[in-house]
């Protein structure tokens, strides 16, 4: 197999220009934001002789009298009615532990999905003794946040047909901060695939199916051959959301499809060599302003 | 300071030699070789233990050497090994004043996968820090803390790092030490108390080895967890220094470090001046220790600016990018 060789070139600098510079609203560890005590405490700040200080490196947001830093990357906050995809790491009594790049791993409970057979049916001792069958350890699925605990842990559910365990398809990880909130996460594409921007940054790329399996209530997962020209498309999206991802452009279904649309002219594979990866997204991007302005 | 020369074959290095040196507990032989291609002053340093009831030398407990060496000569001496540390003109061996710092180059982000990673360059002294957390905690859960979240950190360094190879990358007793200091440093200053129940893993590793590897370890690391968006009090600088002819040596490089000099390692939170991590396991008199921690607490405030200038230029970088 030949093995695409290069030698190494020097890193291009970000041009900065004479705004950026001595920003005021960046701040690292350790600044002091304001030394008014009629401010509130936000996430990212704390106390130090009444002066408020920063204790992470981002953009200071002030809300009406709250001082809040956000920094530029992070794991995942989650927010009630955010749509997340995680991976099953353990089957414990009456619940789930999810993994969804959060801080804690989240808790799926079994009185908060929807078993086979209907709506109303009651939890009763087998379904705890057979949770495995549904959901076992390594599993994807895609949930929404029901509530979030007292010490940052999340609770999911998945009392949707939308939700729940997630098939033949690829995994994408990125980070959090890079998807865009939007109305609704899962997308049909016309390129001919579908995509669930879960809000924890996991991005899940799958075909698009052929019709809802209403009885199976999530847990159905087709085990059909994926065609090769189905296949295709789901590893271009994936090099797309990586392309994306590594120039740091938000991701919704448009800047998604705008890329795809771009990278046609270049093999799959190339996608990911930087001098196309940035040629794709410089057009993305420029696409975007257009529609924009 | 007494120094003598001897003319011996490298198999005497093992030997238990009589060497009436009764005052001091630890000296080093040192084998000075001009024609090595890495340093103007190359030497083989064997650490030796001298057992100071009986003045003979015990058993060598280390060995740096390098395999060719065709030395000429042979230097036994007390504390110091038997070079000029600071020159009359106030100069060091690698040409610095006795204040200044090696240069320091740092990148942050450098690695995708992990939640914060950062590459730091002190002089010749190369380490990469990753951070991963804050986590669910894995491995044993019984270390769960339910008010904060627990540090694990771990220090290693890479098998080429040092002039001889390197057998264990990790593991053994000196990089454990390492490892719990570095935990010990970065709990006085991450906000733990923020995320209960759960782990931050601090990986640390050494690339290429010249002295310090404490500091540049902690400050690797800083802009690794900075990276990764954990709230800290303030950065952690840390920094070195030697003390040689009443003189307090910044930042000091391998080559001074092996040379017999009392150095002390200080991690210290700048703005507030608090110290997070002090440690010296030589000798020193208590007179000099105010003067010393003084010229540390100088130095890391040296390198604070440095990494500040790191992470701002980082944090535009990425504003930029991100069309905020």
């Amino acid at each position: 197999m030949a093995a695409d060789m290069r030698l190494p070139t020097v890193r291009k600098a970000v041009s900065l220009s004479v705004s950026a510079f001595d920003r005021k609203d960046l701040v690292v560890p350790g600044d002091v934001i304001t030394s008014d005590t009629g401010f509130m405490r936000g996430h990212g700040t704390y106390v130090d002789e009444d002066k408020l200080t920063a204790s992470v490196a981002g953009e200071v947001q002030r809300v009406d009298k709250l001082i809040c830093v956000r920094p530029l990357k992070t794991r995942f906050n989650g927010e009630v009615g955010d749509v997340v995809v995680g991976r099953i790491t353990e089957v414990q009594q009456k619940r789930w532990k999810v993994e969804t790049n959060s801080r804690l791993d989240s808790v799926l409970l079994l009185s908060s999905v929807n078993l086979p057979g209907g709506e109303l049916r009651r939890r009763s001792a087998e379904d705890e003794l057979t949770m495995r069958e549904y959901l076992q350890e390594g599993d994807l699925i895609s949930a929404e946040v029901q509530s979030v605990f007292s010490d940052g842990a999340l609770s999911l559910h998945t009392r949707s047909l939308k939700y729940g365990k997630l098939g033949q398809g690829v995994l994408v990880q990125l980070s959090p901060s890079l998807i865009k909130r939007q109305k609704t996460h899962f997308h049909n594409l016309p390129c001919g695939a579908s995509i669930i921007l879960g809000n924890n940054g996991f991005v899940w790329l799958y075909p698009t199916p052929e019709q809802q399996e209403e009885e199976a209530g999530g847990f159905y997962t087709s085990l059909e051959p994926v065609s090769l020209s189905d296949r295709e498309v789901i590893s271009r999206l994936r090099n797309c959301l990586l392309a994306l991802a590594a120039h740091k452009v938000l991701l919704y279904d448009t800047s998604v499809l705008y890329c795809y649309e771009f990278s046609v002219q270049h093999q799959v594979k190339d996608i990911l060599k930087p001098e196309v990866m940035e040629e794709i997204v410089m057009l993305t991007q420029q696409k975007l302003l257009e529609q924009e302005g | 300071m007494r120094k003598k020369t001897y003319q011996l074959p490298l198999c005497c290095c093992r030997c238990n030699v009589g060497i009436p040196i009764a005052d001091c507990i630890q000296i080093r032989l040192v084998i000075y070789n001009p024609k090595c291609i890495y340093y103007k002053y190359f030497w083989a340093v064997c650490l030796a233990i001298v057992l100071p009831e009986k003045g003979r030398m015990g058993n060598v407990v280390r060995r740096r050497t390098r395999g060719a060496l065709r030395c000429s000569s042979f230097e036994v001496c007390g504390n110091m090994a038997g070079l000029e540390l600071l020159s009359d003109q106030g100069y060091r061996l690698d040409g610095r004043k006795a204040t200044e710092l090696r240069k320091v180059q740092a990148r942050m982000g450098v690695f995708a996968q992990a939640d914060g990673s950062a590459y730091l360059e002190q002089g010749n002294t190369k380490a990469l820090a990753v951070v991963y957390g804050p986590h669910e905690m894995r491995g044993s859960r019984s270390r769960t803390r339910h008010d904060r979240a627990v540090i694990n950190c771990q220090y290693s360094m890479a098998t080429f790092s040092t002039a001889e190879r390197k057998r264990r990358p990790h593991g053994d007793r000196k990089s454990t030490e390492m490892s719990l200091h570095l935990k010990q440093t970065f709990e006085a200053a991450v906000m733990t108390q923020l995320y209960p129940r759960s782990q931050i893993d601090i990986y640390v590793k050494i690339l290429q080895s010249d002295g310090g590897n404490y500091s540049v370890c902690v400050n690797a690391a800083t802009l690794a967890v900075i990276d990764a968006g954990i709230p800290m009090r303030d950065y952690v600088c840390a920094c070195t220094v030697g003390f040689v002819d009443e003189t307090p040596l910044a930042d000091l490089c391998y080559a001074e470090e092996s040379g017999g000099v009392s150095s002390l390692a200080l991690a210290l939170l700048p703005r507030g001046g608090q110290i997070a991590l002090l440690q010296m396991d030589a000798r020193l008199h208590q007179d000099h220790l105010e003067a010393l921690i003084e010229a540390a607490m100088t130095a890391c405030k040296g390198v604070s600016k440095v990494l500040d200038e790191v992470v701002r230029q980082h944090l535009e970088e990425v504003s930029v990018l991100s069309g905020e």
